[in-house]
This record gives structure tokens, C-alpha cells and sequence, in this order.
């Protein structure tokens, strides 16, 4: 079998790329690290470098299979804190007010989800609270643990652990649904009412834009890089 | 014949899912589990018992589509007096009251994208079970679609949200959270979860001219 997958490789390797070539032999753990399979066929690929911004396609299927991104750390990290501060700016100020004639009730990001679990309905509760400030708080943190470290060119603390789970947090964060929510919510209200935005729905909206601009800066590549 | 497209699997590697490193296929000891020497993820050459899964998500987040559409979502209580509202009921409000583009917005978060989704997961568990052939690219695009919009259905669970925070006038007027809530909540959880556990490499495994599948270590 091993015999198998090195005529295999090595013939791809050759096939695509000359230099790798004159590098007859085994495959070694060194060989595949040029090669890429792509995660939704299958099919591999050779990794090559690409111009700044530029975008790798699987051939088959289309999917993305890696981006270079310029500056790409620098980047993510300067959004990472800006948007930890709007995240503390969007939960500890007044998010919606609402005012009927002398009734007025002023409401924070999470007191939807108080509300929510004082009803019973504490299954919708705990994923309004997840979806919509769990989950990004602990995107936010977790990449700033994992930046500063390599930016101060330490071994951050657990890394694979810390950046797989941010990884994964990132689908579960919903605020740019939210803020479709409070669109909605807000046409359902005003004609009964007024309802006057606080200074937090301000600082989400802008949060919203922050997390894309981040996720699009993001190359996981380099963090991944730094462990081998 | 068409020379066997060259995958990770026919290759006996099997690519990381999360930091997407190749690595070789070797047998692991038993009741060990292989993972990825570089990121610590667990190895698995396709997502682990990917059809069943999505089946069984696939079925659940049907049954609870039901409940989620009959059973009210919001309960405005008014001067004593309760108005249960649905979500096809608050569509309807909505085109009445003249709010066209809202009622676009909710009808196509809450009732067509979850819907869509569920018929096109059941579109390719079935065309994978079945081993097609038919245009793998596109059902691939179809995958990514069942990926990308469900979480847009979130939005009538955050408007209730919303509404039940603002509306707390007492006696005036109070609006609660109706059961059909949590099972709204639970189709679009699952479906996301169905969503994950489906794996497109499915849909080009059936393409390899010798469907035989190589040894498994």
C-alpha cells in the first residue's frame, strides 16, 4: 500500500511541478505538505504560490481551496480589537428604546433573552445567547489569544486546540441575522410606538461589518504554518 | 475509459478537515482514534457515517417543521385579551398592512429557506445513495447553498426576541414567546447540524470509473 500511494504522489508531484522532480524516492511528510485535497471533492491539488489577493480553485468543483491575503495578520488583529471594543460598546449600552406616550422601556442587547428565559422558553434563550453574543465574544477572544502571541513571536498557549475551536465558533455567530431581526421587529413596532436606537445598535452594526472584514483577512493558512 | 481523477482517498491520504494537511492513511491502534499530527482534529477520510446522519437530522428537522408553522410564535396579550400569531399569520400581516418587502423578508427566511433546505439535503442523500452521476458540479453548488442559507432563517426567532424585550407594557399590551418558537429554534438549529454532517466528496466518489472503494485502514 505505501508503495501505492508513493508512485501515486510522486507522480502527480512530477507531473505538476519539474523542480520536486529530481526528488525520487518516498513521500515523505515534507512532499505532502506541497500538495492540497480539496474539501468538498476530494481531488488534489499542488499547492503554488499565488499573487497577493489571489484566490486557488479546485478544478473539478470550483471550491475554494486557499487565498493569499496581504498583510493578513496585521490586519485581523487590528479588527479583532476594534471589534471586542464595539463588543463591549454594543452590551453595555442601551440597545432599543421604546416609547409609548410617558411608558418608556429601555432595553439592552441581552434583555430579549432574560426576557425569553423568564417566559419558560429557555431553549430559545440559550440559543439567542449563544448566536448572538457568545459565540462572537468567544471568536473575538480566542483570536486575540491567539494573535498577540505570534505577533510577539511566542508559541501562543495550546494553539491547534485554541484556532480549531475559533474556527468553529465562527458559523454560530449570527449578529448580521440579528440586525435583519430588529429590521423587522422595528417596521412590526412603529406604528404603535417609537422606538429609538441606542447608542449599541450602533456599535453592532458596525461589529457586523468588522467580523466580515475579518473573516475576510483571515488566512488560516499562516496560523496553521507557525506549527509545523 | 477515463483515467481515475487523483483524490486524497484513491492517494491513501486523508486531508485534515480543519487545518486541511495531508497526511497518510495509516491504521490506527485499536480504540485509538487517528488525528491530524499538525492541529490535533480527528482524521477522518470522509465525514463519519455522513448519509445516516444527515438522514436522521434531515427527518427530525421535518417533523419539527410542523409544530414550528402550526403552533403560534408570538402571544400579543392586549387588555386582557391574548392574539396568538404563527408565522404565516405574521406574513400575512405584513401584505395587509401594506409592508410588502417585510413580508418578502419573513416569508423567505422562515418558510421557504428551510423548506428549500430539507428538500435539497433529501435531493442529495438520495442522489448519493443512489450513486448518480448526474452533474456532480452542480449538486455540489446545491450543497453550498444548503450551507449558506440556513442561517438566515434565525431571523423570526431574533424578532421575537425583540419584540418580547420592547413589548412589556403591562396590562397595555405584553407580547410573549409562543411554543412554536422552540420548535422554529429546533428546525433551524438542526438543519444546520444536517447541513455539516452532509459530505460533498460523497457526490464525487460515485464519479471514479471503478467505484470500488480502496481498502480502508
Amino acid at each position: 500500500m505505501a508503495n501505492n500511494l508513493d508512485v501515486l504522489v510522486q507522480s502527480i508531484i512530477s507531473a505538476c511541478c519539474p523542480v520536486i522532480k529530481k526528488n525520487t524516492g518516498f513521500v515523505r511528510m515534507k512532499d505532502l505538505k506541497f500538495l492540497i485535497a480539496c474539501h468538498e471533492c476530494d481531488l488534489l491539488h499542488l499547492r503554488r504560490p499565488l499573487p497577493p489577493d489571489g484566490t486557488a480553485r479546485c478544478i473539478r468543483c470550483g471550491a475554494v481551496l486557499y487565498k493569499r491575503k496581504r498583510n493578513s495578520l496585521n490586519r485581523v488583529l487590528a479588527l479583532t480589537v476594534t471589534g471586542l471594543v464595539l463588543f463591549i460598546i454594543a452590551n453595555a449600552y442601551p440597545f432599543l428604546t421604546f416609547r409609548l406616550e410617558a411608558q418608556v422601556q429601555e432595553t439592552n442587547l441581552i434583555t430579549g433573552v432574560i426576557e425569553l428565559y423568564r417566559q419558560g422558553m429557555w431553549i430559545v434563550a440559550g440559543v439567542v445567547l449563544l448566536t448572538t453574543i457568545v459565540m462572537p465574544l468567544l471568536e473575538l477572544s480566542g483570536m486575540l489569544f491567539v494573535l498577540v502571541p505570534l505577533k510577539m513571536r511566542r508559541q501562543p498557549w495550546k494553539l491547534a486546540l485554541l484556532f480549531r475551536s475559533v474556527r468553529s465558533f465562527r458559523p454560530w455567530g449570527m449578529m448580521e441575522v440579528f440586525m435583519i431581526g430588529i429590521l423587522v421587529a422595528a417596521v412590526k413596532l412603529v406604528k404603535m410606538a417609537q422606538i429609538i436606537p441606542g447608542m449599541a445598535l450602533y456599535a453592532f452594526m458596525i461589529l457586523i461589518f468588522i467580523l466580515a472584514a475579518s473573516a475576510a483577512a483571515l488566512d488560516p493558512h499562516i496560523i496553521w504554518k507557525t506549527l509545523d | 475509459m477515463k483515467p481515475s481523477p487523483l483524490t486524497a482517498m484513491s492517494a491513501s491520504l486523508i486531508s485534515c478537515h480543519s487545518c486541511h494537511l495531508l497526511c497518510k492513511a495509516v491504521s490506527a491502534a485499536k480504540g485509538l482514534a487517528a488525528v491530524c499530527p499538525r492541529c490535533g482534529a480527528r482524521l477522518h477520510s470522509r465525514k463519519p457515517n455522513s448519509i445516516a446522519r444527515t438522514w436522521a437530522l434531515v427527518i427530525a428537522a421535518f417533523i419539527f417543521y410542523i409544530p414550528a408553522n402550526v403552533l403560534p410564535i408570538t402571544k400579543v396579550i392586549s387588555f386582557g385579551k391574548a392574539q396568538a400569531d404563527t408565522i404565516m399569520s405574521g406574513v400575512i400581516y405584513f401584505v395587509k398592512s401594506g409592508s410588502w418587502p417585510i413580508a418578502l423578508v419573513i416569508f423567505v427566511a422562515s418558510v421557504f429557506v428551510p423548506l428549500l433546505k430539507l428538500f435539497l439535503l433529501t435531493f442529495l442523500l438520495i442522489s448519493v445513495q443512489r450513486k448518480s452521476q448526474w452533474r456532480p458540479k452542480d449538486r455540489t453548488r446545491l450543497y453550498r447553498i444548503t450551507e449558506a442559507v440556513g442561517r438566515w432563517s434565525m431571523t423570526d426567532i431574533y424578532v421575537v426576541t425583540i419584540l418580547v424585550a420592547l413589548v412589556k407594557l403591562g396590562s397595555l399590551a405584553t407580547i410573549e414567546a409562543g411554543p412554536g418558537a422552540i420548535f422554529f429554534a429546533g428546525v433551524v438549529i438542526i438543519t444546520i447540524f444536517a447541513a455539516m454532517s452532509f459530505d460533498p466528496r460523497l457526490i464525487w466518489d460515485a464519479q471514479e470509473p471503478n467505484n470500488e472503494r480502496r481498502k480502508q485502514p
